[in-house]
């Protein structure tokens, strides 16, 4: 029997190890689970996380990681900071989505005109955009307590519709002979949003994350609003107490992940995707999330978290194509590592103690 | 008399303390036993121990003769123990009835339980309706609940936690009665407080534990109230003193302070009218639940009012935000530590910043000054003998006097024009709270106005120089300390005298 | 163009009953999780595992009942690692719900990979000797499957069970004052724990008959937020079981009626009228959301007992 006590500090040390513990765990347990799948797991382990590093096409692949982990990076960022305040906005999908239609509506407006200005003011819109579907559940738990993970939820349905109506409908691309989809924005030098390094993969989208990354630690280590919001989130009575005033974190937080969702969104419609297409959101909204555990919270950790999971996603393409796996095996391995990442983090606040014989 | 209970070497160890160490001592029949000792004496884990809740390492116990060793509750109420609980084990949003059959085995069917709640509650004179619900009872009432809880399944011994600290002189009376009778009848009662003189009334011998340990047993109607004091804390303790100081201009006014409470079990204040002076300390008396934790939050502005309800210094402050009166010098000190004066898993110093940033400039544009936090967490430690390994420690880490004098070491050093504490002293060690009374003294000398709550009628009586009770929301006309007889403040307490005279 | 006689109020009255099912099953079972102290957001996850183990064994084993049977005990042990980890490893209840489902949803599609397409062996009607016949009610109420009229009656004794029976007091209990019902005796963990896989097993039969009786087949992702507005649902109920029935068919009468409206070719975009139950979800919760005296106490909060 094993007997928890609680820590008076959380340990250090615990905090830095359980995430790549939980790797660990996670790679034991996904290797089985491909081995049930008849893969060989070993093989298939390696090619998730080796070889996009390191393997043969490696050169091709590590740029694939910095534009996956980008949005990854910039959505999980403004999560975390919501999360840190116990607020839960799960619906950055949606956000992601309604930014990217923003940010595209506008470019398709102004198509053909080319002008420095259009792309900056894509950006505004696509921020805007996330902003104002956050600003939703916001709104709505302030003035009448809605629970912001239900409606946030509820807002990625509607946005996915939404976004659907957008390439089937007014975005479709008049010159596109009847296919769902908008204009390729990539062809669109004004609104297009190139790689920026050639083979890096590195977009305006990626720099946005990594400048985030920065921003956030300082906000958060260093600032008082974030010092409010770390508070509100450990003790809402306590913070209640020191002068926070709950509803702007509620506002403030939701606004913020939402625009940082939105802006993702942008970047990758004018960029990687290149157009509004049916099937445009991808789950970076929902997969963030992880990347925030991972990162357990802390940008730092986003950081590394995220450009672990871009991983996942280009090691899952390669085993779909080189080894034949579905792709849901990618989305189920991720799932497991949030489970062993929640798991493990019971070392970080308790002491697991053995005892020789207790009841119950 | 027959010994019924009967402990022999129980120790309990936790990482880093020893809860309880080779505990032996005996309970009659029919015996009101006192166990006496400090917050943190071990009294809590040996009553968890005779009630199942907790496992002892090592020791035995037995029962009426027979080897005695509760793996669960349930075992020790079959075996005749009940326990009426501190910290009630109620479920507001249930019934009396419901919560009633919750803590019985074998529970009679709804209706004859019913019955036999009102039985037990005329037969002791506990009036109690088994169809009201919780939730909206007054803390006697709820303690009659677990009373009668008990009763109705005819134990053998009773363990009584703390009855006492929530109850009005009066209700106190009561429950003497009550237990004269029961003990009258055979029932063993395990009495357990720190109040020397309700156990020099009440009970018919005592056990004094000190940091775990038995330290002596006596029979307390033959001890003065001096000597068990001093049994209890090892050492002789210096009341709080003061130089007399004559009170000044009126620093805090309240005029007609009216609140909804936003707890649907809470209380709604009602027309509150109160004048605190420079150099004064003021007590707020009265039962916990009439309104207490709805005034302090009307004061810390964590629930604003009406402008005009609240000033200080001649400033209207009643709808301003907690930092806002902070600025202007009216600090408050929550009663809960953990969780409302004190984050529990952020640091000191960060606790520090939680309260301290708008007075002692703790951030500049926004942005912290780290090192000026932790510069004024070890301030406090020091000034107020906060003992903790740093200030990088965590709240929660600290023990409930350290922490409660680290929280009024932070508001004091601020050097408030206004302070208002709740229960400044619940739960903490006898030196702590003597310290913590002083520091509270010695600011109103140095010209705050001091507001003290307190359910500790002894506490007020002792430092403050006038007194008020809260009762039903509606705060009694201040009364000097010293012209006060406890019956008196008995009397108001139990709203007798709450009514408004003109002032 | 429009036709709305097209629409006929009994099919409508019947196909409204059938598109509740699901989420009313997954509503009662994580009812009774809320009960308990215990916020399950996993929901969603747990009902499309139902689905495809369901289907899957459905298909396999040709029966709809052990398809049933397979469903119920699929996501009970799913939901019980989410209870193992929230109850023993003391994790964020939000937290780890989330994991469940976004774990569900990827593992059910692993699972699904080679039943997309296939139909399931049919689910038998309960035809109560010709009351089907009845005009207008026969059709509207009496002409259904065994898994409604169980939706209904689970509903019932759930009721029962939490206001009449001492286990459902105890339940509550829990769910009101964790730290009392420890401190009486009550084995908090325990009785969540069963909560927990209790609301499991209601989620896998609602996916279970969203993928058997009501599609039916399997698509990846086909609950499509359902384990959500079960969520929304417990709130709108106030956490009373007989308004989740009521909540349940006022959304399985939207989503009804939406999808008539598109068949009978109203004027309005489809997109727009597919978003229609989301928003009313959404709009539902908003006027429901002031009343939460119904609500248990120790709703999501971690124990520990410490001593």
């Amino acid at each position: 029997m094993f007997r928890l006590e609680a820590r008076p500090q959380p340990s250090r040390f615990w905090i830095a190890v359980t995430p790549i513990l939980a790797v660990i765990a996670t790679m034991i347990a996904g290797g089985l689970m491909f081995a049930v799948l008849g893969k060989d797991p070993l093989a298939s382990i390696r090619m998730i996380f080796w070889d996009p590093l390191m393997g043969e096409y490696a050169f091709y692949y590590r740029g694939q990681l910095l534009t996956k982990a980008g949005p990854l990076i910039l959505i999980a960022i403004g999560l975390s900071i919501g999360f840190r305040a116990g607020i839960w906005n799960i619906g950055a999908e949606g956000q992601y989505i309604i930014g990217a239609i923003c940010g595209a509506g506008v470019a398709l407006a102004a198509y053909p005109v080319q002008a420095w200005y259009i792309f900056p003011l894509m950006v505004l819109a696509g921020g805007l955009g996330g902003w104002a579907w956050g600003m939703i559940p916001a709104i709505l738990r302030n003035r009448f307590g809605t629970n912001e993970i239900l409606v946030s939820l509820m807002l990625v349905y509607v946005a996915q519709h939404l976004l659907s109506s957008m390439a089937l409908g007014l975005m479709r691309n008049p010159e596109g002979m009847g296919f769902p989809g908008s204009r390729n924005l990539q062809q669109y030098p004004s609104a297009a949003n190139p790689e920026l390094i050639a083979g890096t993969g590195i977009h305006w989208g990626v720099v946005a994350a990594f400048l985030s990354v920065i921003v956030a630690y300082v906000f958060m280590s260093r600032h008082m609003t974030g010092f409010q919001i770390r508070l509100m989130g450990e003790s809402p009575r306590a913070a209640t107490f020191a002068g926070v005033i709950p509803k702007r974190v509620v506002t403030f937080t939701l606004g913020l992940s939402g625009a940082l969702a939105g802006l993702a969104g942008l970047f990758e419609v004018s960029g990687p995707a290149g157009q509004i297409t049916i099937d445009f959101a991808s789950g970076y909204g929902f997969t963030a999330i992880i990347v925030a555990f991972l990162g357990r919270l802390h940008p730092i950790g986003i950081m590394l978290g995220g450009l672990l999971m871009a991983l996942t996603y280009v090691g899952g393409n390669l085993v779909q194509q080189q080894a034949g796996l579905p792709a849901a095996a990618i989305q189920a391995f991720q799932g497991m590592l949030l489970f062993f990442l929640l798991a493990f983090d019971l070392l970080s606040a308790y002491r697991v103690r053995l005892v020789k014989r207790e009841h119950r | 008399m027959t010994t019924l209970l009967s402990l022999k070497g129980l120790t309990k160890a936790y990482p880093g303390v020893v809860a309880n160490n080779n505990v032996s001592f005996d309970i009659d029949e029919g015996q009101i036993h006192a166990l006496l000792g400090e917050n943190g004496a071990g009294k809590s884990t040996l009553v968890k121990m005779i009630y199942g809740l907790v496992r002892p390492d090592s020791g035995q116990m037995t029962l009426a003769g027979q080897p005695y060793q509760p793996h669960e509750p349930r075992e020790a109420r079959a075996a005749g123990v009940a326990m009426v609980f501190q910290h009630f084990s109620l479920f507001d949003a249930l019934t009396v009835a419901e919560n009633i059959t919750l803590g019985m085995e074998n529970a009679p069917p709804r209706r004859e339980l019913s019955q036999r709640i009102r039985d037990v509650s005329t037969a002791y004179e506990l009036p109690l309706d088994p169809d009201a619900i919780i939730g909206d009872l007054s803390v006697g009432e709820r303690q009659r609940v677990e009373i009668i809880r008990c009763l109705l399944q005819e134990p053998k011994l009773l363990i009584m936690d703390e009855p006492t600290s929530v109850l009005t002189p009066q209700e106190v009376e009561v429950l003497f009665k009550t237990l004269n009778r029961l003990a009258g009848e055979g029932t063993a009662i395990l009495y357990i407080s720190h109040k020397l003189e309700e156990i020099r009334t009440l009970c018919h011998h005592a056990t004094i534990l000190r940091q775990g340990e038995v330290v002596g047993e006596t029979d307390p109607t033959r001890s003065t109230a001096r000597e068990l004091a001093e049994m209890m804390v090892g050492e002789a303790l210096s009341s709080p003193t003061r130089k007399n100081t004559r009170p000044g201009k009126v620093a805090l006014e309240i005029r007609g302070l009216s609140a909804r409470s936003g707890n649907p079990f809470g209380t709604d204040l009602d027309e509150i009218d109160l004048d605190v002076r420079e150099g004064e300390v003021m007590g707020i008396g009265g039962v916990a639940g009439n309104g207490q934790d709805e005034f302090m939050l009307a004061l810390s502005g964590e629930a604003p009012v009406a402008r005009a309800m609240v000033r200080v210094d001649g400033v209207d402050v009643g709808d301003l935000t907690p930092n806002e009166r902070r600025e202007i010098g009216l600090l408050t000190a929550p009663e809960e530590r953990l969780g409302h004066a004190a984050a529990p898993n952020m640091t000191l110093f960060e606790n520090a910043l939680m309260t301290g940033n708008v007075r002692r400039n703790l951030s500049r544009h926004g942005f912290i000054r780290w090192k000026a936090a932790m510069a004024f967490a070890d301030e406090i430690v020091h000034a107020f003998d906060v003992r903790t390994p740093s200030v990088r420690n965590t709240a929660k880490s600290l023990s409930g006097g350290n922490l409660q004098k680290f929280v009024i070491g932070r508001e004091v050093l601020q050097t408030p024009r206004v302070l208002v504490v709740n229960q400044p002293t619940w739960g903490v060690d006898a030196a702590a709270a003597a310290a913590i009374r002083q520091a509270l003294m010695d600011l109103a000398e140095a010209g705050a106005a001091v507001v003290i709550i307190s359910q500790d009628l002894d506490e007020l009586l002792e430092v403050s120089d006038r007194l008020a009770i809260l009762h039903a929301g509606r705060l009694s006309q201040p009364r000097a300390t010293d012209e006060l007889t406890m019956e008196e403040i008995g009397l108001m307490m139990g709203g007798m005298e709450a009514q408004h005279v003109s002032a | 163009m429009m036709d709305l006689s097209a629409i006929s109020p009994a099919a409508l009255v019947a196909a409204l009953i059938a598109a509740s099912t699901p989420i009313l099953l997954a509503a009662i079972g994580e009812l009774v999780v809320e009960k308990s102290g215990v916020l399950n957001l996993g929901v969603e996850g747990m009902m499309i595992t139902g689905a495809i183990f369901g289907f899957a064994a459905s298909v396999e084993t040709g029966s709809p009942w052990l398809g049933l049977v397979a469903a119920m005990i699929g996501s009970a042990i799913l939901a019980l690692i989410f209870g193992v980890l929230t109850q023993y490893f003391l994790t964020n209840q939000v937290a780890t719900g989330l994991a469940l489902t976004l774990f569900g949803l990827g593992f059910s599609a692993l699972i699904g990979q080679g039943y997309t397409g296939i139909k399931p062996p049919p689910f038998p009607r309960l035809d109560i000797a010709g009351l089907s016949g009845i005009p207008f009610f026969g059709r509207a109420l009496l002409s259904h499957d065994y898994i409604v009229y169980l939706s209904i009656l689970l509903v019932a004794a759930v009721w029962y069970f939490l206001k009449y029976t001492r286990p459902g007091l105890v339940l509550r209990a829990v769910g009101e004052n964790h730290d009392a019902a420890h401190a009486i005796g009550y084995n908090v963990t325990r009785i969540r724990l069963m909560a927990v896989a209790f609301g499991g097993a209601c989620a896998g039969l609602g996916g279970a008959y969203l993928a058997l009786v009501q599609v039916p087949q399997w698509t990846e992702g086909m609950t499509a937020g359902a384990g959500w507005i079960a969520l929304a649902l417990v709130v709108f109920a106030s956490w009373k079981p007989w308004r989740v029935v009521l909540g349940a068919y006022i959304f399985g009468g939207v989503s009804i009626l939406q999808l008539n409206l598109q068949a009978v070719g109203v004027n309005i975009p489809v997109a727009y009228l597919s978003m229609a139950p989301y928003i009313v979800t959404i709009i539902v919760l908003v006027i429901m959301s002031g009343d939460r005296t119904s609500a248990p106490a120790s709703l999501g909060r971690v124990f520990h007992a410490s001593s």
